[in-house]
């Protein structure tokens, strides 16, 4: 076993380990928006150091995985962001507990101009 | 989208878009064929330069401007200040969720922001998303809400200088 992949499965390891902590933060927060914390911010590093793992042990492929890297570092917020905005926008607050501190209230269905 | 806003840009600033989007474009494609003959690089040219001239008023988010070597400098440390969220923000993750009782006291806040480009605020907003314990809801003009899993300020200010002010001042420097 060579130096890189050693690197490389402990990178897969950790990977998955964080995968895995964001499946157990899906099923563990109490409503939408905590789940969509726990789930994007496991999600992306996960993803991100797995194939960085595959990147180790194909070094050939490393221009690739950093393209896809980027990719996932681009458009998993923007996901986490339309899925939290929408339900928002649907009027559904499920809050854990304090309500009162929304300040997203204030926005109006009828006066968002994309709408 | 207004399909002629292109058309009040004066041409130099076009001509730059047009450079900086093809120079992407290239980028990605040589990280895609993983190789440098004739007939790969060529092909490439002539394929991403009709792309970036299809769909160039698509891209507004920079121009050549930004490849000067003081703002690489700031790009390469906002990386590494990122990265260093991220995870930051993956270890309170796990400390929440593996914690038995589940410490968590969430609520939504807003500021204003500095920045005047659409592009800068999407990479704030991104940057947000995946630091501790926030998550970007929406932007409506110059304000962010925000998603704080643990709530320490309702006041606008405070939470402005405790969630965006370290990404916010290197974008300043950026865009």
């Amino acid at each position: 076993m060579s130096i890189l992949e050693i690197i490389g499965g402990i990178l897969i390891i950790t990977g998955s380990l964080f995968l895995f902590l964001g499946a157990l933060g899906i099923y563990r927060m109490p409503d939408v928006y905590n789940r969509l914390q726990a789930g994007t911010k496991a999600t992306t590093l996960g993803a991100m150091s797995l194939i960085l793992g595959v990147g180790f042990l194909m070094p050939g492929w490393i221009l690739k995985i950093l393209i896809i890297i980027i990719f996932i570092a681009y458009s998993n917020p923007i996901s986490s962001h339309a899925l939290a905005r929408a339900m928002h926008l649907r009027k559904r607050f499920m809050f854990f507990k304090n309500e009162e501190i929304d300040a997203y209230k204030e926005i109006d269905k009828n006066n968002n101009p994309e709408k | 989208m207004k399909s002629d806003y292109l058309k009040k840009l004066p041409l130099k600033t076009k001509l730059s878009r047009f450079f900086m989007h093809w120079f992407l474009l290239t980028l990605v494609w040589f990280g895609f064929t993983n190789t440098f003959a004739a007939q790969e690089v060529l092909t490439g040219l002539i394929v991403t330069a009709m792309i970036s001239f299809l769909s160039i008023r698509l891209f507004t988010c920079c121009d050549l401007r930004i490849l000067s070597p003081g703002k690489i400098l700031y790009m390469l440390q906002y990386i590494f200040v990122f990265l260093i969220a991220l995870i930051k923000s993956n270890i309170d993750v796990a400390k929440r969720v593996l914690s038995p009782s589940l410490p968590i006291n969430p609520g939504i806040v807003k500021f204003k922001t500095k920045l005047n480009k659409n592009f800068a605020k999407m990479v704030l907003a991104n940057s947000i998303t995946l630091t501790p314990g926030t998550l970007s809801i929406d932007i409506v003009d110059d304000t962010f809400y925000i998603h704080w899993i643990d709530v320490k300020t309702t006041d606008p200010e405070q939470a402005y200088k405790e969630i965006a002010e370290p990404f916010e001042k290197i974008l300043l420097k950026i865009f």
